[in-house]
């Protein structure tokens, strides 16, 4: 029998094997020889962190048990890997444009680099996780028992709570040596994949042989097995159709979701080309490990006595048979099942404790450090060191306080179950541009909430957590709320779990997407996931040059201070005589920036710094930071966007308008063209006909010869006339009136235009005016101010269609200005038009009705604009009515 | 030469999308593979045979699929074609 010193020491031996090719690994990638390690064959090696020591040893109890059922376990991450052109291909360029760091940072980077969704997966993971840790202590210090002969007084003095210490604090020591070895930013770890990938090696091997032996050594070879398998009792049970599919669903579910899993698959991932070799690779190691579970369980079951542990027959049946070194190396295997599972897990776990945990809460508990002081990376690295210490502890006293009785199985389901919640998000994330933060939170706590409630709180124990009452009754007795069977449907607990959480989840998932409206930086998140593939070639890459000295930069300023560090590369660019801020990289550069890092932070962490960000990897901590002033910035840009649609909306309201006006104004003058060419046409007609007479009729009695050369005359003024007011406006809007300014009553002025205008005469308009207010002196172009009074009179006169046309003239002084209304009782001017009236050649009825060329009231208002004064149409006085305003320094003391 | 040269790519090109629908389409046989022994009821030993075979066939799909998208140039943008 080997004795418990020789395997401890074989043990030992293993993990200083296992310590130097993590170690050898490290160097070699350190030294840029990793080619060999980004092998594909590694990466699907890696993969293998899936196989636990639950199904190490555990697939056999649960084939002993349950049939053939546990293969379920492995045939979903095969449907999972073989279908990696549908999500995994997709998840691991996400990962590599977006620099993920795990599945936490995954779904809190998706919606909005939010991180409440990341502290939300970070606690399923780490809930989730824990009792799975405390599953592989479990099963390391069950297998070393198993090496202690029954009844020996020794293992009484060994206890395996001191087993699981141990193993707990190498595991931790391990971890921490080399999973936070460094800060990379890509988060890869050569040394701890390789030691998992020597690790995978030697647990297929180990099950390989002990199934080998099982087959040819005691089964009798396979056609022999074959008759065995068909009369065990594990052939006799039936498939049960809702666990096998279920299982198989959630074992898929998990291979994405499990936080080790999407750390070696999409973290890990050195180039995607690896995922093609491990699509068919990794099931063919998953199809190996399960290949002999049967025939072991089988054979187990026979030659076993019944009271044996069959989760313990891949050690107990070799030992059984004295196959010693056999069951060595199968303890060895399980040995390596627990151990990778729980490195891989720790680094998992601690990145997102500390990443969306620890630094969140210690950016928050020292604003201004942030920005300013550097030393982020140390405390990183410390927060992970701790994270990490702190999950196994974690795990540990989930195994010391669960008394590691139960069938292993049933553990490894409900962490399957926990992590299984995130996958909506997940898919949701990648694959629906609609998916935003508030359904993710929705989805994520009714589905974590639901999985607490129906497995987790139960698989306690009756009167653990939850009474037996409550189990059998439901809380407050409502029966469709038992824990066990929601809603009256009674399935098996695992099926139940597993199918009301996550059609539930499913559900808060797509009505809160739906319901909510994402903010700027989600929608940005969410097209560049949805559209990597469309994207990629945008990837915030490191490349040489600018990008670089950028980074420096802004590393630079997080640790000396904006001012500082913008004077320091600006005079090193100068020295290169370069203009700015951004100096050519230089080794001279980099020297001197280092050394002045190094005396704020230190000279180590200023190397690593600067190595990090020239070694073409980027500052993952200034990222988390930096996430805070890409919202900001989103938030600014889209409300600068906000306010110049506005402002577009606005010129296009005034481009709109002042279309509309210059489309008036052009048909307006296509009438002026017209009309004024039969203005200028009809005095010529008769001119021309007149003069013809007058030339060609020889005896032509003198008072007719009078009467046409009358017309004539008449003709050739209004033809002047029209010509004097064409180019009297053209004078006044040219600016080349000379004005000639007197003193004069007001009142003389209506007087005068009144007179002008023609109104005295019968049929002229009554004109009512208010001689005392009208006593005003004024100072003006007297002139030019009797012509638009004249105009505005005639106006009335030709316009105003009253039975008894009247005219009002009233002179008031309103807010220190001299204002005079010309306030007619016609029917007024219609509103669409009086916008147009004061433009040239406007004329709102018929022209014929008219004498002008609809030059008057241009001609008025540029008259008024050059007085200093205006005038305006005044609407609301029933007929039409203008108002003349004049300035103040006109007024003269009477 | 030139139609050569076109017809020649175009025939790739179909190729190419119809392995990347194997690709797709290749879980959704593993699936109905994995169901069939349902149909059975009792994992007897030929059932388990069965799986085994059904599985090492799946992975020998994936695996030549794998190899031929592995030569493929990088997937276009847009990249589900007719």
């Amino acid at each position: 029998m080997i004795t418990y010193d020789l395997l401890v020491a074989i043990c030992l031996a293993y993990v200083v094997v296992l310590f130097a090719v993590a170690f050898w690994a490290e160097r070699r990638a350190a030294a840029g020889r990793d080619n060999w390690l980004r092998a594909p064959l590694v990466y699907t090696l890696s993969l293998s962190v899936y196989c636990t020591a639950w199904t190490f040893y555990g697939a056999v109890g649960y084939a002993a048990r349950s049939g053939l059922e546990f293969v379920t376990i492995y045939l979903g991450p095969t449907l999972v890997l073989i279908g990696w052109w549908w999500t995994l291909r997709k998840l691991v360029r996400i990962g590599k444009t977006q620099r993920i760091t795990s599945i936490a940072d995954l779904i809190s980077s998706r919606y909005g680099k939010s991180n409440t969704l990341g502290v939300i997966v970070t606690l399923l993971a780490v809930v989730g996780t824990t009792p799975y840790i405390a599953l592989q202590l479990q099963s390391v210090t069950l297998s070393f028992a198993v090496f202690v002969p029954q009844g020996a007084g020794r293992w009484s003095s060994i206890d395996p709570n001191a087993t699981a210490v141990a193993v707990a604090a190498g595991l931790a020591l391990f971890t921490v040596l080399f999973g936070t070895r460094n800060l990379d930013a890509n988060e890869r770890h050569h040394g701890v994949v390789m030691a998992i990938a020597v690790e995978a090696v030697v647990k297929l091997f180990a099950l390989l042989a002990v199934g080998s032996f099982v087959v040819w050594g005691l089964g009798g070879g396979p056609g022999e097995m074959m008759a065995r398998i068909n009369a065990s009792p594990v052939a006799q049970d039936q498939i049960r159709a809702g666990r096998w599919i279920g299982l198989t669903f959630l074992s898929a579910a998990a291979v994405l979701t499990l936080p080790r899993m999407f750390q070696v698959l999409v973290v890990e991932n050195a180039d995607e080309k690896h995922l093609a070799t491990a699509s068919w690779a990794f099931p063919l190691y998953l199809m190996l490990m399960s290949l002999f579970v049967v025939p072991i369980a089988v054979i187990g079951l026979e030659v076993m006595p019944p009271q044996a542990n069959p989760d313990l027959f891949v050690l107990t049946v070799p030992l059984d048979q004295g196959r010693e070194l056999l069951a060595t190396l199968a303890f060895l295997g399980g040995f390596s099942s627990a151990t990778s599972m729980v490195i891989v897990a720790a680094i998992a776990l601690s990145t997102m404790v500390s990443n969306h945990i620890v630094m969140p809460l210690f950016l928050n508990w020292k604003s201004e450090g942030a920005t300013m002081s550097g030393d982020v990376r140390k405390l990183v690295l410390r927060a992970r060191r701790f994270s990490i210490a702190g999950v196994l502890f974690l795990g540990y006293l989930y195994y010391r306080l669960s008394g590691g009785s139960e069938a292993l199985a049933a553990i490894g389901l409900i962490s399957f179950a926990g992590v299984a919640q995130v996958l909506p998000a997940l898919l949701g994330g990648i694959f629906w541009r609609g998916a935003t933060r508030r359904g993710a939170l929705a989805g994520l706590v009714t589905g974590f909430a639901l999985w607490a409630y129906t497995l987790f709180l139960p698989s306690f124990g009756e009167g653990a957590v939850m009474s037996a009452r409550l189990l059998a009754e439901g809380p407050w007795g409502i029966g469709w709320l038992r824990p066990q069977a929601l809603f009256g449907v009674q399935m098996d607990p695992v099926v139940h779990a597993v199918f009301w959480s996550l059609i539930l989840n499913v559900l808060a998932f797509f009505s809160g997407s739906l319901a909510g409206f994402p903010g700027p930086m989600e929608r940005l998140q969410g097209a560049q996931f949805v559209n990597v593939f469309e994207r990629s070639a945008e990837g915030r890459a490191w490349t040489h040059g600018q990008a670089e000295a950028e980074d420096l930069l802004l590393m630079a300023q997080r640790i000396l201070g904006p001012a500082e560090a913008q004077a320091l590369f600006h005079r090193v660019a100068a020295d290169q005589g370069k203009g700015g801020y951004l100096p050519d990289i230089t080794p001279e550069f980099l020297q001197h920036l280092e050394r002045e890092l190094a005396g704020s932070v230190g000279a180590a962490t200023a190397h690593a710094m600067v190595g990090q960000i020239v070694g073409r990897s980027s500052v993952s901590v200034g990222d988390l930071m930096a996430v805070a002033d890409e919202t900001a910035q989103m938030m600014e840009y889209s409300s600068q966007l906000e306010a110049k649609s506005e402002e577009l909306a606005r010129t296009a309201r005034q481009l709109r308008e002042a279309n509309e006006k210059l489309t008036a104004l052009s048909i307006q003058k296509d009438a002026f063209l017209s009309q004024i060419s039969h203005e200028l046409r009809t005095p010529m007609t008769s001119i021309r006909a007149f003069s013809e007479i007058l030339i060609e009729t020889k005896n032509l009695a003198p008072e007719e010869r009078t009467r046409y050369s009358r017309v004539i005359h008449e003709e050739a003024l209004r033809l002047t006339r029209l010509l004097d007011d064409l180019l009297d406006l053209s004078v006044l809007e040219n600016g080349q009136v000379t004005l000639h300014e007197q003193a004069a009553d007001l009142s003389d002025l209506l007087d005068r235009a009144a007179a002008a205008a023609g109104c005295s005469g019968p049929g002229g308009i009554r004109i009512r005016r208010d001689p005392a207010r009208e006593r005003i002196r004024i100072f003006t172009d007297t002139d030019r101010l009797t012509q638009v009074f004249i105009n505005l009179i005639a106006n009335a006169q030709k316009y105003c269609a009253a039975e008894v046309p009247e005219l009002r003239v009233e002179v008031r002084e309103a807010g220190g200005r001299l204002a005079v209304d010309f306030i007619d009782n016609g029917a007024g001017i219609p509103r669409k038009s009086q916008a147009l009236i004061f433009e040239k050649f406007s004329r709102l009825t018929d022209p014929r009705s008219a004498g002008g060329a609809g030059l008057g009231l241009a001609i008025c208002r540029e008259v008024m604009s050059k007085l200093g004064g205006s005038i305006i149409y005044l609407p609301g006085q029933r007929g039409a009515a203008f108002r003349v305003t004049l300035p103040q320094a006109c007024r003269r003391a009477a | 030469m030139t139609r050569r040269t076109r017809l020649f790519l175009e025939r790739e090109g179909y190729r190419r999308r119809r392995l990347r629908d194997m690709a797709r389409l290749l879980p959704v046989l593993g699936i109905v593979l994995f169901l069939l022994p349902l149909l059975h009821g009792r994992p007897e030993a030929g059932v388990i045979a069965y799986l085994f075979l059904a599985w090492a066939g799946l992975i020998l799909l994936a695996g030549l699929l794998s190899r031929r998208l592995q030569e493929d140039p990088p997937a276009p943008p847009g990249e589900s074609g007719p």
